[in-house]
């Protein structure tokens, strides 16, 4: 889960437990003299993995040193890149994108890469060294949900490295959908946070993530056409003679 | 001397190190990560790093994003 966006820090410590997430998100920012209750403090206490993040970041060389700082401050190699092309879409700029990545994974980072959801992208962060991919499914916080989900069932079927659907989720619907097409993982932060019953949605995130996650193993049936009886014909009974015309 | 600590031009006394700073916010160590002049200090430099007039110093933490 994400941790950006709740209104609280009891909030934020009911969702995480009801999603039950093993991983969650944060981002490095000026330390507040005045701010009341620790974030690291719930997020230890939960339990769950820190993955620092580089939000907010424009360049390759801002997201570098964020990451730096971030491994100083939380003990982690863990990064989850993020490098944005501008203000209004928040979409990840691929340049500055890749330029960073190759430069983490050379520094020994584990680099989660938040990336388009684009397969060439993607296989170009896998070939550089990320540990996994974050292709988005819409922009961050619109809950548009999986614009593309062809894109991301290509990005799947290449994959080498885990796949997480990030950004765009407004529902459980749609991480059960990421699932489905093939995703390791989802990431959710603002669907949950900013939903009416955070710690409710976050229930239903985590049922929506299980039910994709076994849809996609069980082999679901091929999409035809036209009806398939599910009813064997055989046997039943004549009890008209009336011609309807049907086809 | 004055350095601009978290943008804000903060006073401190000459020969003060990184961790001064730190300490100075009151808020502990832990989980925080500082930089001087865009360059990263690691913690256990923090005591030993001296600090120059306008320098640069940015002290970061853990906030709720992503």
């Amino acid at each position: 889960m994400g941790t950006g966006g709740a209104t609280s820090l009891d909030a934020l410590e009911a969702a995480l437990r009801a999603s039950g997430t093993a991983v969650a998100t944060v981002a490095l920012r000026r330390v507040d003299v005045d701010s009341r209750g620790s974030l690291l403090d719930v997020l230890t206490r939960v339990g769950v993995r820190l993955l620092p993040n580089t939000a907010g970041c424009f360049t390759a060389r801002e997201a570098v040193l964020t990451a730096q700082l971030a491994r100083e401050a939380f003990n982690t190699d863990w990064i989850k890149l993020e490098v944005i092309g501008d203000d209004v879409t928040l979409l990840p700029d691929p340049v500055e994108l890749l330029d960073a990545a190759e430069t983490l994974v050379d520094d020994g980072f584990a680099v989660l890469a938040y990336t388009n959801d684009d397969p060439v992208t993607a296989r170009r962060l896998a070939q550089l060294g990320c540990a996994a991919v974050m292709p988005l499914g819409s922009p961050i916080g619109s809950g548009l949900g999986i614009r593309n989900p062809h894109n991301i069932a290509l990005i799947v079927e290449q994959a080498s490295v885990p796949v997480v659907l990030d950004a765009g989720i407004g529902t459980a619907s749609d991480a059960a959908l990421a699932m489905e097409l093939g995703c390791d993982a989802v990431l959710v932060a603002s669907a949950v946070t900013r939903a009416q019953d955070p710690a409710r949605m976050a229930a239903a995130m985590r049922h929506a993530v299980e039910a994709g996650y076994h849809a996609r193993h069980a082999g679901r049936i091929p999409r035809r056409w036209h009806a398939v009886r599910s009813t064997p014909q055989q046997g039943a009974p004549k009890l008209t003679t009336i011609d309807l015309g049907a086809p | 001397m004055n350095v601009v600590v978290n943008g804000e031009s903060t006073g401190v006394v000459l020969g003060a190190t990184l961790g001064v700073v730190v300490d100075g916010l009151g808020r502990g160590r832990r989980g925080f990560a500082a930089a001087v002049n865009e360059e990263v200090v690691p913690a256990s430099c923090w005591d030993t790093t001296v600090l120059t007039d306008d320098d640069r110093v940015e002290i970061l933490t853990a906030a709720q994003g992503g």
